[in-house]
């Protein structure tokens, strides 16, 4: 390596809400030369063509035509996470930019966030917290029940990785599992979590007592569950979604909670995210919303880091890019 | 999901601890009489069983037809509805076996009432069993305890009056296996946290270096391995977590392999090596204060307790220091000593702590079963017969 300069590569900033952590910076130093926003503008007749990859961390920096334009050099963009909705795959590519992804370190934590906003939300968690800590408590009432987990029936909707993960955890709980997908699972990975197909999603909406949403966003799923969806499901029900907001008619969702039309709701996403302050969905007492904690443990973003470093390096030296994501 | 099952005449077994899907069966139809103003001898047939779902979990279902209207067992109760109270719908499954007596009718009628009382279900540790009531009540035979824990019945004194006491262990461990899961994820990925970020009104943006911990892959350490803590093993087992447990005794080989359990003979090194600790003990003298100072500095500095068994098995002012200065990483707890706690308790105002107000059991499927499951218990002891689950002082 002696003589030869590390990769330029792109990122938005470094530590503080947003930027790239800080405990990642001395890793990424050893494999890159990591290249600011602000930098790059208070130079860019000099950083624009040393510049062979941006490292996309929590959707920034934002990639527009105008960027990549003023990119000649640029051959790899690399996103953290596994949702790459924020991304325009066509145009990158037509640039001859590769995209690459991090799908499978995701899926554990967030097949456990599922789990964890299904058993939060079937017993009432935040709520009785809540009043276990309210200055106003005088003493716990003996009818403030919840419903039971165990023994229930969960519908999963999109069962790729994620939804796979969360019907392993689920049968544990000796849950019902029906499930819908664009294609039906292998005989044996059904029976290994007992899980049914349901082929048309609303039968599955009709005999779910919890509905879980892990489907990626495409056109195809943007408002999946709608009035009529919500409708179908049974009253006492309760969704939980940790695909993307968009998935979700959330004007419809609020309503349908509002008139009781589902039971309550389960949110690790939302749209937009943070929600405007005054939403009608903060004030529900029967929904929880977390704010997009997915993948959010230590482990899980180091791995994700490393991955990033990886299929950067990859595309650099025109080898296969690990985890590529094709237009 | 809830519903009686039907009803037919079988066998008694007697139900072994740590093992949930065996059946309970009745034979002999009984004849019993009630005092002299029953003239006609009123045969109860009871069915009752325990009977495995298809998917493998628990039902109780208790019937009893009488045949011949005779004058129903008295049972006293605290109250129906109310704050403290038997629920509604519980009520009227007691009704259909007993004659269900109010405090308030005992005390202002008790000389009638007194004679007739045969039972107390005890719901949510009330009524309070004292000296003075158990001598007021010379035809007291038992008290069904709704759920499991007895710690609040002194089982010594109930026995010199030569009454029984049973409880619902069956009902309980399901739910209680459930909130002990849902403890450890919320705490683990700060659940209560990120939700007072995501609705307050000063939330502008969600940070990205804002980070909880794995649950999957990580040790689990569960202290008390009867039903609930091997329930609470078989549901971590699907997370892949790293299974260690401390009991009074060792489980069978097979029990241990079903959910890859290791056993610590000692429980300190449970502690040394769990991410998260888990208690699943019931409170005895022996587990009184069990997790103090030394404990706590044996866990991780990583780690997070959780505490589903009883309040007081945790050293309570020690747990804050240890919370304060770091010791451990953060707690969850279903329950305090006492419930709840003084409202200027320092655990309320920590935020590596979530405090949940005793809902081990607080669904409607449990709180009918548990009934059932009370129900069963009180007619066994009433009508001579085998008790499910009957608990003896030491």
């Amino acid at each position: 390596m002696e003589g030869q300069e590390l990769p330029y590569v792109l990122v938005d900033t470094i530590g503080g809400r947003i930027g790239v952590y800080e405990d990642h910076v001395g890793f990424l130093n050893k494999c890159f030369h990591l290249i600011t926003m602000k930098e790059y503008l208070e130079n860019k007749t000099f950083l624009s063509k040393k510049i062979t990859a941006i490292y996309m961390w929590y959707h920034k920096p934002h990639i527009n035509e105008e960027l990549l334009q003023s990119l000649p050099n640029l051959k790899v963009v690399a996103s953290s996470g596994v949702g790459i909705d924020h991304l325009d795959l066509k145009l990158l590519s037509s640039y001859g930019v590769k995209v690459s992804n991090t799908p499978s370190v995701v899926s554990i934590d967030t097949a456990d966030m599922g789990m964890a906003l299904l058993l939060a939300s079937s017993r009432r968690l935040v709520e009785g917290h809540e009043m276990a800590v309210s200055p106003e408590t005088e003493y716990f009432p003996a009818d403030w029940l919840g419903v039971e987990v165990s023994g229930a029936t969960l519908g999963i909707v999109g069962m790729g990785v994620i939804g796979y993960k969360v019907a392993e955890r689920a049968k544990a709980f000796e849950m019902k599992i029906l499930y819908h997908n664009r294609n039906q699972r292998k005989k044996e990975e059904e029976s290994a979590v007992g899980a049914v197909y349901c082929k048309k999603i609303d039968n599955l909406l009709q005999q779910s007592d919890f509905v879980l949403l892990a489907v990626n966003l495409t056109p195809q799923t943007h408002k999946l569950i709608g009035k009529r969806e919500l409708e179908l499901m049974k009253p006492t029900a309760t969704l939980i979604n940790i695909s993307r907001g968009l998935v979700v008619d959330q004007d419809a969702l609020v309503e349908a909670l509002q008139n009781k039309v589902i039971k309550a709701a389960a949110l690790d996403v939302t749209y937009p995210e943070p929600l405007p302050r005054d939403h009608p969905l903060l004030k529900m007492k029967n929904v929880i919303i977390t704010p997009h904690i997915g993948s959010a443990t230590k482990k899980t973003r180091w791995v994700m880091m490393e991955e990033m470093v990886e299929s950067i390096q990859a595309g650099l030296a025109g080898l296969p890019v690990p985890r590529e994501v094709l237009p | 999901m809830f519903r009686s099952k039907a009803l037919s005449l079988l066998k008694l077994i007697p139900l072994m601890s740590g093992q949930s899907n065996l059946a309970y069966k009745f034979t002999h139809p009984v004849t019993a009489c009630h005092g002299h103003r029953c003239h006609r001898s009123v045969i109860y047939k009871q069915w009752y069983r325990t009977c495995p779902h298809s998917a493998g979990r628990r039902t109780i279902s208790a019937g009893t037809k009488v045949m011949a209207q005779g004058e129903l067992p008295g049972v006293l109760i605290l109250d129906i509805g109310g704050t403290h109270g038997v629920l509604e719908d519980l009520a009227a499954l007691l009704r259909k076996h007993f004659h269900l007596i109010t405090m308030k009718e005992f005390l202002g009628n008790k000389e009638e009432m007194r004679k007739k009382i045969q039972s107390v279900f005890v719901f949510e540790c009330r009524p309070t069993i004292d000296r003075e009531l158990l001598e007021s009540l010379p035809n007291l035979k038992v008290i069904g305890n709704s759920g499991v824990g007895v710690d609040h019945l002194d089982l010594k004194m109930i026995s010199s009056f030569g009454v029984k006491v049973t409880n619902t262990p069956n009902a309980v461990a399901d739910p209680t296996a459930d909130i002990g899961m849902a403890l450890m994820l919320a705490s683990a990925r700060r659940l209560v946290e990120g939700c007072q970020i995501a609705v307050s009104p000063d939330t502008k943006y969600f940070a990205v270096d804002w980070l909880g911990v794995e649950v999957t892959r990580a040790t689990l350490g569960i202290i008390g391995m009867g039903s609930i803590g091997y329930k609470v093993a078989q549901r971590a087992r699907a997370f892949n977590m790293r299974i260690l447990y401390h009991n009074r005794n060792r489980r069978r080989k097979e029990e241990e392999e079903a959910v890859g359990a290791h056993y610590c003979a000692k429980m300190e090194d449970l502690l040394q090596q769990s991410d998260f600790v888990m208690l699943v003990v019931n409170l005895t003298p022996e587990t009184h204060k069990l997790i103090g100072k030394k404990e706590l500095g044996l866990m991780k500095p990583t780690a997070t307790l959780i505490n589903i068994s009883r309040g007081a098995v945790i050293d309570q002012d020690a747990l804050v220091e240890a919370l304060r200065n770091k010791v451990i990483r953060a707690a969850a707890l279903d329950v305090t000593y006492p419930e709840p706690l003084p409202r200027d308790h320092p655990l309320l105002n920590l935020n590596n702590v979530i405090i949940t107000p005793h809902i081990g059991t607080a669904t409607v499927q449990a709180i009918h079963m548990m009934a059932e499951e009370a129900i069963a218990n009180i007619l066994a002891v009433l009508n001579d017969q085998p008790i499910p689950s009957e608990v003896f002082p030491k």
